[in-house]
């Protein structure tokens, strides 16, 4: 038993989710209680897909268990299969689920459904999120490829993209305009976008692509294997490696590596003189492994900050981070306990941290600026506009975003200078009016704390500037309003008042004010 | 005093659609996001998987900064083999917990379905662990299980869990049970002040050094429509209900208070004279918020248990049509009162089967449907206006001052629809 607060991934079967909801064609049925059907919403909402994951859950109850669950799953399947008509479907179990061993993937295979049916074993007390997707998509391709003849032209699959990744949609158009100025097409694109009928075809390909090791490896050494198909080791994130990567793929195709950097910014960015105060920064790295290796080499030789640690949560990349750590000289860190994490942060006091939406929550606490450059996503990891990791574009969409922060780090300390400048915090008022501020009470508040400030001196204001007086309960009554509606109901109910002659504000007068703008 | 309630031929007796199929809802977990805001020195240590963990954290977002008055003891390979071994886990988890943070004077020992299915008795370890933590720290155990609870059932769980152990009183006293944000409970806390009606205490409260006592002349009222088993559990220690409908609009403020005002003797003069000026203002709010919302229908889908009371409000003060009102859940004696308000016509749903249910909101073709996040986007992908319910249960809503904020939350999404305009100006 292990406490845990917040966790880098999900369960495995949100793993198979991430497969299933890539894919187009394939139908999963999950065992699993009712509440297991959040993970939908990591779908619909952090990744705003438009559609339901193509999951079924069997959703059992308490009275169920005992009775017939294994009949339920039956049902559930059946129902599935015929609302659906996949290609293919997945059985699974969730860990409650596991538990009652109902063996679903047995009870499916005796359906005698007319389509392949793939069970999954995914251990949800031993392993994770990123092993339960690596493990679902191997299954799938053991399952449905086959040895082919190879396409007359040389081509490639892409391997690894999921649902929920961080920005697998992007990476694979950048990725395919990277390999076809080189003369590769892509034959399959897996799982992102991929029918079971496409995984059929994969076969086709001279070679893989092997975009993401924690969730295509596992089917990418089977290919190799198997299907006699080389697979790529460099993952192109940032300059110096996309680079290596085109080699790779020249040397496994024959063709000579070409890339065309008359788009490429990082390079030149970095060096100009604008640059110089980027110089040296004292980072820490946290993330995937695949992520934070990349993200090593960009820091360090590519931008020239000082790697001062790093790490990562998927113990499956361990061994790479430790050798990677000795190289840059430090130690690493394998966790999944952010307050390990968070523990080493405090204790290294980087300048800035390159890591997960954890790792931005941490550095939000410890006042330290934080770029995202791996999952766990959050929304804001699902741009609208194009921003691939990959490539070319990638390497100025890292530059981009690893700056960003620190520009807003710098603006913060500013306005920390000036925290007593009447101009600079949100009690001060409008300057013209060159009324005293009060000094704000909280500011070592965490970001979006709405603690209490002490209540205006209001007598002062009402005399000079023939402002309304807001009346103690009132004054106490608004500091209760959400800090990021409170300055907006304040102006609401000084505007209320002036506008009615009311010259004190009483909680009433607040209410009514409220009620009048109501919307 | 005569209660205003009008006499439309209402659905009390309406035939329920029971279906059983799947179920788009969150467990009784889920309640633990609001609950640990509410209960300031409490910590609730789920006993489940990486799964519960998963949840707790998706439905909490990324709003808590700070290490959060919540986690999850995540079971391992190792405690599923044998029961004794996990008790002792346990103990080991809750001692490095409680030492590492002194604030907490009230653990809840939460259970999950993986728990609940290797049958690890959690109100073993309370007892066990309430005498060796107790006074200090209280230890109470509930289930917030997917196979046993949905959704805002955990908060109804959690409560009933507590009761059993509050003191005892001769005292005739109003007891209000359910979780509000504590702007929106002192607003009823000065409503009832200003009727005369006393001594009022609340449940949950926000600390453990404010005991609630209950006994025979105990009256409660419920301020959420989902607090079956607490409702039970303050029945057995001697307290009456006072059924009203629930305090969502006007209308249904103004029948929650005065199910009060009459059980304490207020004159309907001073009802009136306390109730006047927040009801006209409410009546304003609501008039202006709920413009897009007249004439427009809704379908609900079952999630928070809010359903028919919400449905209660936006036929009756916002001048909508409810095609169909689901709940996970209907209790009768509950809801009764504001399934009596509704006007005939809708179906009233109990369980679900997302994808039948799904194929009558398609053909029903409602202006607005509220429902889950994981349906919302995909609804909205096939141009149904849709409003996600979980807002509902975060967001102050309760009473006459939030009347306005309630039908506002409504009325955001129809109004979005329509401003969106991203043709070319032909
Ligand atoms: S449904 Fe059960 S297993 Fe799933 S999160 Fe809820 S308590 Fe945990
Ligand atoms: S506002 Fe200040 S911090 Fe921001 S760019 Fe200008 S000088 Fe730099």
């Amino acid at each position: 038993m292990k406490l845990s607060v917040w966790t880098y991934e999900g369960p495995p079967h949100v793993g198979a989710m991430r497969v299933a909801t890539a894919m187009k064609g394939l139908h999963y049925v999950l065992h699993a209680p009712q509440g297991d059907t959040y993970a939908d919403l990591l779908f619909t909402m952090i990744e705003r897909r438009d559609r339901r994951p193509p999951v079924t859950y069997t959703t059992f109850q308490a009275r169920d268990l005992g009775a017939d669950t294994a009949n339920l799953f039956k049902t559930a399947c059946q129902d599935a299969y015929e609302r659906s008509q996949p290609e293919a479907i997945i059985v699974g179990a969730s860990c409650t689920a596991e538990l009652i061993q109902d063996d679903p993937g047995g009870m499916a295979e005796t359906m005698g459904l007319p389509v392949p049916v793939i069970p999954l074993e995914l251990p949800s007390y031993q392993r994770k999120e990123n092993f339960g997707a690596d493990e679902t998509f191997f299954q799938i391709v053991r399952a449905l490829a086959r040895p082919m003849e190879r396409t007359e032209r040389i081509t490639c699959n892409l391997i690894g993209p999921t649902a929920l990744g961080f920005r697998h949609r992007d990476d694979i158009t950048e990725l395919t305009g990277l390999l076809i100025e080189m003369g590769v097409e892509v034959n399959v694109t897996a799982p992102f976008d991929a029918t079971p009928t496409d995984i059929t075809r994969l076969g086709r390909a001279h070679f893989n692509v092997l975009m993401y090791p924690e969730t295509g490896e596992a089917a990418c050494r089977w290919m190799e294997r198997e299907l006699d198909q080389p697979f790529t080791k460099t993952v192109p994130i940032g300059v110096g490696a996309t680079r290596d990567f085109l080699r790779e793929v020249g040397e496994i195709t024959g063709l000579t590596p070409k890339i065309d950097e008359t788009r490429l910014r990082l390079p030149w960015y970095s060096a100009s003189v604008d640059s110089t105060y980027l110089t040296g920064k004292r980072v820490f790295l946290f993330g995937d492994g695949t992520h934070v290796a990349a993200a090593a080499r960009i820091a360090r030789d590519e931008m020239g900050f000082d790697v001062v640690g790093l790490g990562c949560y998927n113990r499956e990349q361990a061994r790479m981070i430790r050798a990677l750590a000795k190289d840059y000289g430090v130690e690493a860190l394998v966790t999944d306990d952010y307050l390990d994490v968070e523990a080493r942060i405090e204790a290294l006091a980087p300048e800035m941290i390159l890591g997960t939406q954890m790792e931005r929550h941490i550095g939000k606490r410890l006042g330290i600026p934080c770029a995202v450059i791996s999952a766990p996503v959050h929304v804001q990891d699902f741009p609208a506009r194009y921003s691939p990791q990959v490539g070319i574009e990638g390497a100025n969409v890292i530059f981009d975003t690893w700056v960003h922060p620190l520009v807003m780090g710098l603006e913060e300390h500013l306005l920390h200078m000036f925290r007593e400048d009447f101009e600079f915090h949100d009690d001060a008022g409008a300057s013209h009016h060159g009324g005293k501020a009060v000094s704000p009470a909280d500011a070592g508040d965490p970001p979006g704390g709405a603690a209490p400030r002490p209540p205006r001196d209001t007598s002062e204001q009402a005399k000079d500037a023939g402002q309304v007086i807001w009346l103690a309960d009132a004054e106490k009554e608004l500091r209760r309003v959400p800090f990021f509606v409170r300055g907006k109901a304040r102006r609401n109910t000084e505007a209320f008042a002036t506008e009615r002659g009311v010259t004190e504000i009483s909680v009433d007068t607040l209410y009514e004010a409220k009620a009048h703008f109501a919307r | 005093m005569n209660a205003p309630i009008p006499n439309t031929p209402g659905c009390r007796d309406v035939p329920l659609l029971k279906e059983r199929g799947q179920r788009e809802v969150f467990c009784g977990l889920t309640a633990i996001v609001w609950l640990h805001r509410k209960m300031q020195d409490a910590f609730f240590l789920v006993v489940g998987s990486r799964t519960c963990a998963h949840l707790l954290q998706s439905a909490a977002g990324v709003m808590i900064f700070a290490e959060p008055r919540f986690g999850t003891a995540i079971l391992e390979e190792t405690d599923l083999a044998g029961m004794a071994d996990a008790q002792a886990e346990l103990d080991r988890e809750v001692e490095k917990l409680l030492s590492r943070r002194p604030d907490i004077k009230r653990l809840f020992l939460v259970g999950s379905c993986p728990s609940e299915v290797i049958k690890l008795d959690l109100e073993k370890a309370a007892e066990r662990l309430s005498s060796a933590y107790g006074p200090a720290v209280n230890v109470v155990n509930f289930s917030g299980s997917g196979i046993e609870t949905t959704f805002t059932e955990g908060e109804d769980a959690c409560l009933a869990a507590t009761i059993p152990s509050l003191p005892s009183t001769e005292a005739r006293q109003l007891v209000v049970a359910g979780a509000l944000p504590d702007v929106v409970e002192d607003q009823m806390l000065g409503l009832l002040e200003a009727l005369g009606v006393g001594p009022v205490s609340v449940l949950p409260t926000a600390r453990a050094d404010q005991p609630v006592a209950v006994g025979p002349n105990t009256v409660f009222a419920l301020t959420q429509p989902f607090l079956n088993e607490t409702h039970a559990a303050l029945v057995r220690r001697g307290a009456r209900h006072l059924p009203a409908p629930f305090p969502f609009g006007e209308e249904g403020t103004t029948a929650w208070l005065r199910a009060i005002a009459h059980e304490f003797g207020v004159s309907e003069e001073r009802f009136n004279e306390v109730t006047a000026a927040p009801r006209d203002r409410a009546r304003r709010a609501v008039a202006q918020a709920s413009a897009p919302l007249r004439e427009k229908s809704i379908f609900l889908f079952p999630d928070s248990q809010l359903e028919i009371p919400l449905a209660r409000f936006l036929t009756r003060e916002c001048g909508m049509t409810a095609l169909e009102i689901g709940q996970p859940y209907v209790h009768r004696d509950i809801v009764g009162p504001d399934i009596d308000l509704i006007p005939e016509g809708p179906v009233f749903s109990e369980g679900q089967d997302v994808d039948l249910q799904l194929d009558r909101a398609r053909a029903a073709r409602p202006d607005l449907t509220v429902c889950g996040l994981g349906l919302a986007n995909p609804l909205e992908a096939e141009g149904l206006t849709t409003k996600w319910a979980i807002e509902l249960v975060f967001t102050p809503i309760h009473f006459y001052e939030q009347a306005g904020d309630l039908a506002g939350l409504f009325a955001r999404p129809m109004r979005r629809r329509e401003i969106l305009q991203l043709e070319a100006e032909a």
